[in-house]
């Protein structure tokens, strides 16, 4: 018998089904997994990868749907760099990849919760959001607004699927936030998100909206000081921040 | 232009917590041993692209916590929070 703890969370490996592409450098990943127990919107997963030495990188990545039977997605953004996004952006099915979770039970958003929903996305911040999202499609009744900041068009995930969702769901609005290159049809210049786009009737501070962000650090540290100074109250604000590396 | 910060939130660090203590931590509570800040894990900095994880106090920079893992075992170092109050309903 080994002496010490058993692993809580332990590492278990999942096969790859199918990949999309999402955009030129983006891909959403289906995993089968066995026995899988279930998650709630906005929660991630941690992946391993290990290198014939031993050697060995992980990463968290969000998961993009709510529950599925055994069936989870991820949307990986693929960072030139990096050591495991490469890897996983180009990974076919069949392959199999060290997988823990669901793990976290802060960044989450449950269909009971909440009347008034604001979701400010920066780049692949959308990830987890889009969970929430499709879960208020089956379940819920919370009114949601979506402000998504990305460099230009070609940047956004789930472009499709958010312009239907826009078009038929009463309870959506969404505002893309062009950084670098903006539509031609789009009245906003391109730049950084303001406080304009934070605020605007129905998601003032005084409607009191529960407000989730994600994305890179920066990101979120910039749009939570617009938002607190706008008045919008700190424990109303649920943030996730990701870094540099892929 | 400012360079793009290195840390991320208690997010990212919640699998290597859950894994040793059986329990999401993003929702604990912690108080900063160094300015007494209350708050949840889940907003505090990590930085963990390194040999183990640290976590340090959004305020004051403090660190609250740190985790390294060995081949053999894990080292837990809790002293920079005066305590964890963790959501454990009665079941």
């Amino acid at each position: 018998m080994d002496d010490g703890l058993t692993p809580k969370l332990p590492w278990r490996v999942v096969r790859v089904v199918d990949s999309t592409p999402e955009t030129e450098t983006a891909r959403t990943i289906g995993l089968a997994v066995p026995g899988w127990g279930g998650h709630v919107a906005g929660q991630h997963v941690d992946l391993k990868l290990t290198a014939e030495d031993g050697y060995s990188a992980q990463r968290s990545y969000s998961l993009s749907r709510p529950v599925d039977g055994e069936r989870i997605e991820l949307t990986v953004q693929q960072i030139a760099d990096g050591e495991v996004s490469p890897y996983l952006t180009g990974v076919r099915p069949g392959e199999g990849i060290e997988l823990r979770g669901p793990i976290g039970g802060w960044f989450v958003w449950r269909p009971a919760e909440e009347a008034r929903i604001l979701l400010v996305a920066g780049g692949s911040g959308i990830v987890p959001l889009m969970a929430m999202l499709r879960q208020r499609i089956v379940r819920g009744g919370a009114e949601f607004r979506l402000v998504y900041s990305v460099r230009s068009s070609a940047d956004v995930y789930y472009a499709q699927e958010l312009g239907h969702l826009e078009r038929d769901c009463d309870w959506l609005q969404v505002a893309v936030v062009y950084t670098r290159a903006a539509t031609p049809q789009a009245a906003r210049p391109p730049g950084r998100i303001g406080v304009s786009d934070l605020t605007v009737p129905g998601w003032t501070p005084d409607d009191d909206p529960r407000v989730y962000v994600c994305g890179p650090t920066g990101f979120v540290e910039s749009v939570t000081t617009k938002l607190i100074g706008q008045g919008h109250r700190p424990s109303r604000i649920r943030t996730e921040r990701f870094g540099p590396s892929g | 232009m400012m360079a793009e910060p290195t840390h991320v939130d208690g997010n990212a660090a919640a699998g290597a917590f859950a894994d040793v203590l059986g329990c999401d931590v993003t929702t604990a509570t912690l108080t900063c041993a160094g300015c007494g800040r209350v708050g949840v894990f889940a907003e505090t900095h990590v930085y963990h692209r390194a040999p183990g994880i640290v976590v340090r106090c959004p305020d004051c920079d403090n660190v609250v916590a740190r985790l390294v893992r060995t081949p053999t075992d894990v080292w837990l170092d809790l002293r920079g929070a005066q305590y964890w109050r963790i959501p454990f309903p009665a079941r």
